[in-house]
């Protein structure tokens, strides 16, 4: 292998520096004693302990976890089989709108789908509330979810199904116990995409929302529009870290998996 | 063929209830008369009927939005700043993506990690950390100030540079993740050949890694400018009360001012001003899918 060039290796390190200082300043100043968030006045988790006391976020951050559980299933079934029609289905009337429709939310300015659906829910005299939130992410995160199951679905050997067919399954039982478990890493990672989204989401979370059903987004939004406050920067550090956990052990699961699956391909190569 | 149907069908209702409906009716109300009534619409359409849609069909948003210069500056400034920016990605990216693809094979993994990373850590979040830093008391001048660069802090946060730095930052990585992976497949004999015909390294750099890593170039353009002209959240909190970009003027329009119908027809005309280079990418895209094998 070449070795690195001076001028790669200074890339790499400005660029990773670029990404990474930001976030890296925001978690040291979490844990500033001072109200003042950019003079440093010593140690202390005291914002930590005043974040768990203030019951507002703690209410936006359970109606954002409600809501990133149930929008992120619901996307999760219904990504899964529109993925299942793109690559399966073959030709039926009106294809060409639905592969539309499905890829059209990856590229929509959050500004249009927050105000349509509003203006859907409004329309029908639909109350806003965790369900319009659950609706309005369920519909956009579906799409991510299609496209992560459906790259996977493009590779899978579709002789596995048809023995499946072949030794007496039912169509139903061929999908659960042969297709499911293969396209199974892409679905819990379409998951995962449709969980983090749904958490993230601002834009279209302030035009669905209610009074009463503020997420943690939302909270925060107008939290941060008067300026930047220690708190903040303490729940922001939570979130980066249960994030990052998650990411690394996902992905450490995904690598072993490849690795259990190598291992026993070359024993059976071995065995035959 | 009952279950095919049903298959088709539940995402096909979901999607047209919760997608094309909801857009039919933004265009909908786009033609309507602003009422001060709650809803603020009256609708001057009625479904089914045609021949009366026609001629009632209500341009007067559209008019008036051509006619107010608040609305043409911000379409020009959202188009300005997301091409500028892009352009800004593009120069920071591509050396990353080039040292990522040059970089040991044991490494590449981590890398990309790293860079893919901060897309799953929350947006809003990313874009407020750069609060902090930019201010007047911010790190960033306290720094500069301490390395004696500048004697008095530079007004960063609440402009347009601000905004720049904003985008440049959060969408990095859709530009880096495609560069890097037309990188990553190119041919490593391809650059010692051009070395070899009496190229130098920075000639052979121009005439055949950019030219390879066209595709990744184009797709990450594309990543980075699509949502960096709708952006709202970046210009919210990071700009000033003079930056101007389309995302933040429809925000305010529904929001602050309550004005319904002028919110949809600025939705209609920043989708208008979408379509181009959304079709472009599609175009894009598929060539590049039928160039594999």
């Amino acid at each position: 292998m070449m070795r690195l060039s001076w001028f790669n290796i200074v890339s790499l390190t400005l660029g990773f520096a670029f990404l990474y200082l930001p976030i890296l300043i925001l978690v040291i100043f979490s844990f500033n004693e001072s109200k003042l968030v950019t003079v440093w006045a010593g140690f202390s988790t005291r914002w930590y302990g005043e974040l768990l006391q203030n019951e507002a976020f703690l209410n936006a951050a359970w109606v954002t976890l409600k809501v990133a559980v149930f929008s992120s299933t619901l996307a999760t079934v219904l990504g899964t089989m529109a993925a299942y029609v793109i690559v399966r289905a073959g030709r039926f009337p009106g294809r060409t709108l639905f592969s539309g429709m499905i890829y059209a939310p990856l590229v929509m300015p959050e500004v249009i789908t927050g105000l349509s659906l509003l203006l859907l829910f409004i329309g029908i005299g639909l109350d806003r509330g965790v369900l319009t939130i659950v609706l309005a992410h369920t519909t956009f995160s579906m799409c991510y979810v299609s496209v992560v199951v459906s790259s996977r679905l493009v590779t899978f050997d579709r002789s596995l199904e048809e023995a499946a067919l072949d030794l007496g399954c039912s169509p139903f039982e061929a999908f659960r116990l042969v297709t499911l478990p293969i396209i199974a890493p892409a679905v819990i990672a379409g998951w995962l995409l449709a969980f983090t989204l749904s958490l993230d989401d601002l834009v279209i979370a302030s035009f669905t929302a209610g009074p009463s059903s503020t997420t943690l987004p939302i909270k925060i939004f107008s939290a941060v529009r008067l300026g930047v406050s220690p708190e903040i920067n303490a729940l922001s550090s939570i979130l980066i870290a249960i994030v990052t956990v998650g990411v690394i052990t996902a992905s450490l699961v995904t690598k072993r998996n490849a690795l259990r699956q190598k291992h026993e391909e070359q024993a059976a190569a071995r065995a035959q | 063929m009952m279950r095919r149907f049903f298959l088709i069908a539940v995402p096909y209702a979901w999607l047209l209830a919760l997608f094309l409906v909801p857009f039919i009716i933004v265009l909908k109300i786009s033609l309507s008369d602003t009422a001060l009534a709650i809803p603020p619409y009256v609708p001057t359409v009625e479904w089914g009927q045609v021949r009366e849609f026609l001629s009632q069909l209500d341009f007067e948003n559209f008019v008036w939005l051509t006619q107010d210069d608040l609305y043409w500056k911000a379409y020009l400034s959202s188009v300005q700043i997301a091409l500028l920016s892009t352009l800004m990605t593009l120069a920071i990216g591509y050396p990353v993506a080039y040292a990522m693809a040059r970089a040991p094979e044991e490494w590449r993994a981590t890398l990309m990690m790293l860079v893919i990373l901060p897309f799953w850590t929350s947006f809003l979040i990313r874009v407020y950390a750069w609060m902090g830093i930019l201010s007047n008391e911010g790190f960033l001048n306290q720094f500069l100030m301490w390395t004696g660069i500048i004697s008095a802090p530079l007004t960063i946060l609440n402009t347009n540079a601000a905004v720049y730095i904003g985008i440049v930052y959060a969408y990095l990585p859709f530009m880096i993740l495609p560069i890097y992976a037309t990188l990553d497949r190119m041919d490593a004999s391809l650059i010692e050949a051009a070395e070899d015909l009496g190229c130098s390294r920075v000639s052979a750099f121009w005439l055949v890694t950019v030219p390879l890593s066209r595709n990744g170039i184009i797709a990450g353009c594309f990543l980075v400018f699509i949502p960096a002209l709708g952006e709202f959240v970046i210009p919210s909190l990071l700009g000033g009360s003079r930056t101007l970009m389309i995302g933040k003027v429809l925000w305010e329009e529904f929001f602050n001012n309550r004005d319904w119908p002028v919110a949809s027809a600025v939705a209609v005309i920043l989708l208008l001003i979408l379509i181009i280079p959304i079709v472009l990418f599609q175009r894009n895209q598929q060539k590049q899918a039928e160039a594999e094998p």
